[in-house]
């Protein structure tokens, strides 16, 4: 809203959202929220587009970067259960539509 | 009517993470110790407090934010053994933010307190998401929620600094596999410290409090 003051806009009409598996974020909730929250307001009917991010881990012993499958997180080439995240976590707002 | 993109690039939670660097400036200032407890409901949260007041409560002057969707059953307990205690009610919330924490550090005396823990919503879901003003993120896993609990809720095991190991003394019924937990928590998170212990029996509550000891020590000559 600060943001889209400052550009003199009259609407928001999209709003590009990131949001990774790992962050918890189910979109459908968020959408019933924002639908009642931002009535009457200048976002009133803005779209939430979501772009998701896969979980990316890399294992630590051979560097391998990979999305598990289901909840295996060994490392698909030397089996290896040692994992950091790489991404998967994000939660941001990346920008509006505004006219 | 033309449609303009403005770039934001801002963190959604990025309101919660300057409220939580606010108070954890306030609680250093104050050189209070404060360990953020997340884990299931009924791991145990509440009995580790408790225990570690029974234990510690001589020297170390202790306060205790308790986060709950309803009700005040854990506040209590707290209160009956003397504690300093500020109830949150989250009101179907499922974690604490920064700002339902600023709010209770309101009702606390922190110019006499050491160490304050505070109880998170039990949740293994989001509350890891959330940051509060912690000094040290506790997690606790209890032996009858079984050895998957990394893999299925790996978030939570990767940001926290102590994983406490609950209900050890339950072990002989159950097809815990310790070795097999130990080995997908230190594989998230090589730095972390796992401590079993048992609340009801009291096993490894020694090491619990030692641990809990040398961290207070390190906070007051900070």
């Amino acid at each position: 809203m600060e943001k889209a003051g400052e550009a003199k806009a009259k609407k928001i009409t999209r709003i590009n959202l990131v949001v990774g598996d790992l962050a918890g974020v189910v979109p459908e909730c968020v959408q019933f929220y924002f639908d009642v929250i931002s009535k009457n307001t200048q976002a009133d009917g803005a779209v939430l587009a979501w772009e998701t991010r896969p979980t990316r881990i890399r294992c630590r012993k051979c560097n391998k970067e990979f999305t598990p499958v289901s909840h295996d997180w060994a490392c698909p080439d030397c089996h290896e259960l040692s994992m950091e995240i790489v991404s998967g976590r994000e939660c941001y707002m990346e920008s509006i539509e505004v006219e | 009517m033309s449609v303009k993109v403005i770039t934001v690039g801002e963190k959604i939670l990025g309101a919660n993470e300057d409220k939580a660097k606010e108070n954890k400036k306030r609680l250093d200032r104050y050189g209070i110790l404060t360990i953020n407890i997340m884990s299931s409901p009924g791991a145990g949260k509440t009995s580790l407090i408790l225990n570690t007041i029974k234990h510690m409560s001589k020297k170390t002057r202790i306060a205790v934010i308790e986060g709950d969707v309803a009700s005040s059953v854990d506040a209590d307990k707290v209160n009956a053994v003397g504690i300093p205690v500020v109830q949150i009610n989250t009101a179907g919330g499922c974690h604490l933010d920064a700002f339902m924490v600023a709010d209770a550090l309101d009702s606390l005396p922190l110019d006499k307190v050491d160490l304050l823990f505070i109880e998170n919503v039990g949740n293994l879901i989001c509350p890891n998401n959330y940051l509060l003003g912690e000094d040290i993120r506790l997690m606790i896993a209890s032996m009858p929620e079984g050895d998957d609990k990394p893999l299925k809720y790996p978030a939570m095991f990767a940001d926290t600094d102590v994983v406490i190991l609950n209900k050890v003394d339950l072990q002989p019924y159950l097809d815990f596999n310790e070795k097999s937990f130990r080995k997908v928590v230190v594989g998230l998170n090589p730095d972390v410290t796992i401590l079993p212990v048992s609340c009801k029996s009291g096993a490894g509550m020694k090491d619990w409090l030692d641990w809990l000891e040398t961290a207070l020590k390190k906070k007051q000559n900070k």
